[in-house]
């Protein structure tokens, strides 16, 4: 069973998926045909890119006559905020000290 | 003060404090004052000096990219093959200064950036929160 960060991040290391990616999380639902106007590949290609990103948990897929639609799922992103919000409380604690050394150093 | 970009991702810590630029600037530049608040390091205020920052969980590899005394400092930062960028800037305020932090980084198409988020910073931080517990 592969690691799901690892599926995650591998998933947004092609740059059209990801291109694809923003653009659902940018403007909302969209079709494959919708996406693949604007993504400078085939439609197959498209479809491919998207099953990766559904597999991944960043899409998610709906199905209406015989369109499907697809949207981007931020929640699957959580792994890469819980970096940010990680370095930012190192950084809070550095500043803490930096502020307690500024009161102790010389003018 | 996360965003949910998938080109780069961004932390960003800013605080006023009650001390001149130059002040702060001794502080982010020389290297027992720097080791007193962030690391143990060998830094030295020259673009494209490699330096490290130390510490008993670990180390992490830093050039310089820039300096401008008294007002911006950035330099790169890899950590467990986590490619990252730190810039300081120092805004003088009529109290003191404006000293912000922002730490860029993590393009999720860096190869390494994926090893270093499987593993690295998850044995960082748990090392980091060690190191910090047993200082108290």
């Amino acid at each position: 069973m592969p690691d799901p960060h690892d599926i995650l991040f591998r998933s947004l290391a092609d740059p059209t998926r990801r291109a694809i990616f923003e653009r659902l999380c940018r403007d909302g639902e969209q079709t494959v045909g919708a996406l693949t106007a604007r993504a400078g590949v085939s439609q197959p290609a498209v479809s491919k890119h998207l099953a990766v990103l559904k597999q991944a948990g960043l899409v998610r897929d709906r199905h209406e006559g015989r369109q499907t639609h697809y949207n981007a799922q931020l929640g699957a992103l959580a792994p890469l905020i819980d970096w940010t919000s990680q370095m930012a409380g190192f950084w809070q604690s550095r500043f803490d000290h930096l502020e307690d050394l500024l009161k102790r150093m010389d003018q | 003060m996360s965003n949910t970009a998938t080109e780069t991702l961004s932390v960003v810590v800013e605080r006023e404090v009650p001390f001149p630029p130059e002040k702060i600037w001794r502080a982010l530049t020389q290297p027992h004052l720097i080791e007193e608040w962030l690391m143990k390091n060998d830094f030295k205020p020259v673009v494209d000096h490699r330096f490290n920052l130390r510490a008993d969980w670990g180390a992490v590899d830093c050039q310089v990219l820039a300096v401008e005394p008294n007002k911006t400092l950035s330099y790169t930062w890899a950590a467990y093959g986590l490619e990252s960028v730190v810039t300081w800037t120092l805004t003088p305020t009529t109290t003191g200064t404006h000293l912000r932090m922002e730490q860029s980084g993590f393009r999720p198409d860096q190869q390494q950036a994926y090893q270093g988020a499987k593993y690295g910073w998850q044995q960082f931080f748990a090392n980091l929160e060690q190191a910090l517990a047993r200082t108290d």
